[in-house]
């Protein structure tokens, strides 16, 4: 049942995919600058939150 | 003796245009009211019992901040007929659809165990055990979806909105100063000088205004709420009444911890309680009742923003309008959210400060993506055609998405370095 269970929601994930694998909205380049901003945000982030788990470590 | 029937007919019209708003209201009014959950009351609590009535002009300034992030997903909503998750998978594609959906369940579930940490205090004061409070509130929130309709679900949770109110008599069984209220309150200040703590209170505040599930929350009930273009006008007025009522029951939470524990450092709205039974049987008991509320609603809406954006996504049926049989994914979603979080709480020796600290940092990582990407799909001519942002709308909505990216930027790195605003 659990092995039907993930095989059916990766099945789906892959259609999700499939399906949205072109984004709609018109890639301007306010768009497209917004986008990586968010991205650096999100690295730093991560970053950030590692520099913390290592120094807790030590 | 045709006074009343002439007042009547005269005032018909007022009378109808209440009532269709009674209709309409509803998404906007329980996202705000639920955002004073109980991590909520809190923080509105602590910010009261630490520096009195100096903040609530503040608090007021939240009032637009709040509405001008939730109209536009009353406007995203009604005119793309999409809930949030579904509508950044459509227009940023999967990578971004995969981080927002994922990010979204983690924090909403761990925000859920919040909810009933805030819930068993909140009950534990009057002698009922945890246990007990989770199966009794886990069968009262099934007991409001099994009737299969949007409606029965709205009112019910509207009449718990309206308990969250309780604060406010509260507030007048202290007997406050009103003159140093509006002396106090109303003239921006900062007690005790721009310091490190105080930075942390006015975050913690801005980061309870707006949480990432309001957005995904709001948009979705809009949407299975069925509201088309022509009711925006109506969601924008409830989503205005719902931030005038959130602000306006953190006022009287502050007035309240300002009033009777002014000078004291609190730790959670269940002390804050337990302190004023001390002092004020009646008050205790309501700030109490006003804490389970506030979990109670919060994990009302978290737990159905996540059922909602995984149904949206994933093409399961998923509103409130279908029976469980027919919508037994979304339902599941549902209850294995919310009863796995409740169990959480039971566990002993579960870190629950841990989780509550880690909240506040994930939910930065999930609340600028999600600003960002509602601000962009609104300035969108293809999706939003006419209800696009005009240039005044971006004007506010761009400053106050960034303001409060930052501040919860900063509130949430403070709470991994706790010594950055020291």
């Amino acid at each position: 049942m659990l092995r039907t269970f993930f095989q059916y929601n990766i099945k789906k994930m892959r259609e999700i995919n499939k399906k949205y694998s072109t984004p709609r909205i018109e890639m301007s380049g306010a768009v497209k600058f917004s986008l990586l901003i968010l991205r650096l945000y999100l690295i730093f982030l991560v970053a950030l939150l590692i520099f913390k788990f290592i120094s807790l470590l030590q | 003796m045709k006074f009343f029937p002439k007042l009547f007919y005269k005032y018909r019209k007022i009378w109808k245009i209440i009532k269709l708003y009674f209709i309409i209201s509803g998404p906007g009014i329980v996202v705000m009211i639920a955002d004073n959950d109980a991590g909520g009351i809190t923080t509105y609590a602590a910010t009261g019992a630490k520096y009195g009535y100096n903040l609530i002009w503040f608090l007021l300034i939240l009032v637009p901040v709040a509405y001008y992030v939730q109209e536009m997903t009353v406007r995203l909503g009604a005119v793309t007929k999409r809930g949030h998750a579904e509508a950044i998978f459509d227009a940023f594609g999967s990578f971004w659809g995969w981080f927002s959906l994922f990010d979204l369940i983690l924090v909403n579930w761990l925000t859920l165990v919040t909810e009933f940490i805030g819930m068993t205090a909140a009950l534990n004061i009057f002698g009922v055990s945890p246990v007990l409070t989770i199966i009794g509130v886990c069968i009262l929130m099934g007991i409001m979806v099994f009737k299969g309709r949007y409606w029965t679900w709205e009112k019910i949770t509207l009449l718990f909105c309206l308990i969250n109110l309780i604060y406010i008599p509260g507030a007048f069984m202290v007997h406050p100063s009103v003159s140093t209220i509006l002396h106090n309150g109303l003239k921006p200040n900062f007690p005790g000088g721009f310091n490190g703590q105080l930075f942390f209170f006015l975050m913690a505040n801005i980061g309870t205004t707006i949480a990432p599930w309001m957005l995904f929350f709001q948009q979705s009930a809009v949407v299975d709420k069925g509201m088309k273009e022509k009711d925006i006008p109506w969601g924008q007025f409830d989503t205005l009444m719902g931030s005038i009522l959130t602000v306006l029951v953190a006022i009287f939470i502050v007035i309240v911890t300002g009033t009777v524990l002014n000078g004291t450092d609190i730790e959670s709205a269940a002390q804050a309680s337990q302190t004023l039974m001390a002092t004020n049987k009646y008050l205790g008991t309501f700030l109490a009742i006003g804490l389970f509320d506030a979990g109670l609603l919060g994990a009302i809406c978290i737990s159905l923003a996540s059922s909602w954006a995984f149904g949206e996504v994933f093409g399961w049926a998923h509103s409130l309008n279908n029976k469980i049989k027919e919508a037994s994914w979304f339902y599941a979603n549902y209850f294995i959210s919310l009863v796995s979080a409740a169990l959480v709480v039971l566990i002993p020796g579960a870190p629950l400060v841990l989780i509550t600290l880690f909240v506040q940092v994930i939910a930065v990582t999930l609340l600028p993506a999600a600003l960002v990407f509602l601000i962009l799909l609104l300035n969108d001519a293809k999706i939003m055609g006419e209800y696009k942002n005009s240039i005044f709308q971006n004007i506010i909505g761009t400053t106050t998405v960034v303001g409060i990216i930052i501040l919860s930027t900063l509130y949430g790195v403070s709470v991994v370095f706790p010594n950055l605003f020291k």
